[in-house]
């Protein structure tokens, strides 16, 4: 998924000598030949690949301070339960995180993946509000776009926000319909017992959830909004 | 002993069983909830992970309205609802800048949110406002020899647990064994289900869904109890799943409401337990005394 760090290794001039140029937004130069058979990955960072100033921003934001303490230690790494499936431990966006890294934070999986069980910000020894940090993160990549087409987390949250916005709650089956909907109609019809026990038992409801002043949270959101200069 | 009470939009849709088991054991017990009028969406993680301003200014708008409401306290029964009603009133105190948006927010809308409404977890009421003597006597069906393994989760003790502790928590456990059951050692209680993640990403979610059911089988638990619906319905829905990818762990999942409402000898139709895909059937070893009126409000 993440391409900043995948070099191609048998065309083009050597790593060291584009590496200013390939590291953020341009795309790998159309190649022609065979696809080279293993998928080689730099395992060191340049100083070209930073965005400087992106750690020290994100630290401003409300929650985010205290990464600047970090130890290193990967005790969050360690009590995650989800980091054996992340391609960067959290511990490891910590670090790329302050360090600037910003292409490659907010190409990981890592923010994803992130369930907001909040152990880590439990266990750290250093009070980093990690789980904070990742929402952070989550929201630069949704505002930057950067992140795989169709997959269902950012999607679920685009249609859970548009979904309060209108109706000022949630009604959950409407809810997973479209998000299906819009991601894999396949995994849908894999879901088709689950779909059939919600009915059995009488859970299966997709009668709209409406607050009375429907207008409120729409004005909320705006008078917010246009004090940030209209961004959505 | 009067709360404003917020269901938040699970209680109402896949969780009812928690609203509907919740209800009539806290009108037996004398508690009265006060259904917070016009209530809206929480803000949840999925609002939070996306959009913390917006998220908090949803939920000022509900601890505005208890404000308004005149009752002192607000109940937040789901796991999700209580870490947002509480993360914001911690950023309404910490952060000037999030107080001025929430301000500006609630200002177009013409409400104001001051910052005082403690939000409280039902274990939270039940175990130090109600008490666990006022409790034991309403008991009329021991749960005598149930063995329960107590799940937690993640989000009524992290991080801001107030009234139990974030590595141990203890207070389900208490409750569980005032009801005459016996409460399995249980390492897993504060282990994440997942999340969304059993929809979003299930090789990752229905591991963790897996892994809950089979240590709390091995533990020799005839169910496990939640206080979460989102923790409900994934230990509940997935069993298909969890089936195809591990071999089949078949265990109930239920409120601790739920428990409850059957130890005080409630009807179980009135209970929601016949809203679980894996239905949990108790039948006591001993036989129930008379139900005892509830206490005058």
């Amino acid at each position: 998924m993440s391409t900043s760090s995948t070099e191609t290794p048998p065309a083009g001039p050597p790593a060291a000598e584009r590496l200013p140029q390939e590291t953020a937004q341009t795309p790998a130069p159309k190649r022609s030949g065979p696809e080279p058979k293993i998928r080689i990955h730099r395992t060191i960072k340049y100083e070209s690949d930073r965005t400087p100033g992106f750690g020290r921003d994100l630290m401003r934001v409300p929650g985010c301070e205290q990464l600047e303490r970090c130890i290193q230690c990967g005790t969050c790494s360690g009590v995650c339960p989800l980091s054996i499936y992340m391609d960067h431990t959290p511990r490891q966006v910590m670090a790329l995180t302050r360090g600037d890294f910003k292409r490659e934070v907010l190409h990981s999986h890592t923010i994803w993946l992130c369930a907001s069980c909040y152990a880590c910000t439990v266990e750290c020894p250093q009070e980093i509000r990690i789980t904070d940090i990742m929402y952070e993160l989550k929201q630069r990549a949704i505002h930057e776009g950067v992140y795989p087409r169709k997959f269902p987390i950012p999607v679920l949250a685009h249609e859970f926000n548009a979904m309060v916005r209108q109706n000022g709650r949630i009604t959950e089956m409407v809810l997973v319909i479209r998000l299906f909907l819009k991601t894999s109609w396949l995994a849908a019809l894999g879901n088709w017992r689950l779909g059939i026990d919600l009915l059995r038992t009488g859970r299966f409801s997709l009668r709209p959830e409406r607050i009375r002043n429907r207008g409120d949270i729409a004005r909320m959101f705006d008078a917010i909004d246009g004090s940030k200069g209209g961004s959505a | 002993m009067k709360f404003s009470y917020f269901p938040g939009c699970s209680l109402k849709g896949l969780g009812r069983a928690y609203e509907e088991s919740l209800l009539p054991v806290m009108k037996h017990l004398g508690v009265e909830l006060v259904e917070l009028d016009d209530w809206n969406c929480c803000g949840a993680t999925a609002y939070m992970a996306v959009d913390e301003a917006k998220a908090c200014v949803l939920a000022a708008r509900n601890l505005a309205l208890v404000e308004r409401s005149g009752l002192n306290q607000v109940l937040a029964p789901c796991a999700a609802c209580y870490l947002v009603l509480n993360k914001t009133k911690h950023y309404f105190h910490d952060y000037p800048s999030m107080k001025q948006t929430m301000d500006r927010a609630l200002g177009a809308v013409g409400l104001r949110y001051r910052g005082d409404t403690p939000v409280r977890h039902p274990l939270d009421v039940l175990l130090n406002d109600v008490g666990l003597d006022a409790i034991r006597q309403r008991v009329v069906r021991p749960l005598k020899g149930l063995k329960v393994a107590t799940y937690y989760g993640c989000q009524i003790v992290r991080p801001y647990a107030t009234f139990d502790d974030p590595y141990n928590p203890t207070t389900m456990d208490r409750l569980i064994e005032a009801l005459g059951a016996t409460v399995v050692r249980y390492p897993l209680k504060t282990k994440c289900c997942g999340g969304s993640l059993t929809g979003t990403v299930p090789k990752a979610g229905i591991r963790m869904v897996y892994i809950l059911l089979n240590e709390a089988r091995k533990r020799g638990a005839d169910c496990l109890a939640t206080v979460c619906p989102l923790c409900q319905f994934n230990l509940d829905a997935y069993h298909a799943q969890v089936k195809a990818a591990y071999g089949p762990v078949t265990l109930p999942t239920v409120y601790f409401t739920q428990l409850m409402g059957l130890a005080f000898g409630l009807p179980e139709r009135e209970l929601g337990l016949q809203r679980a895909a894996i239905r949990f059937q108790w039948r006591p070893a001993v036989p129930a005394a008379p139900v005892p009126s509830p206490v005058p409000a």
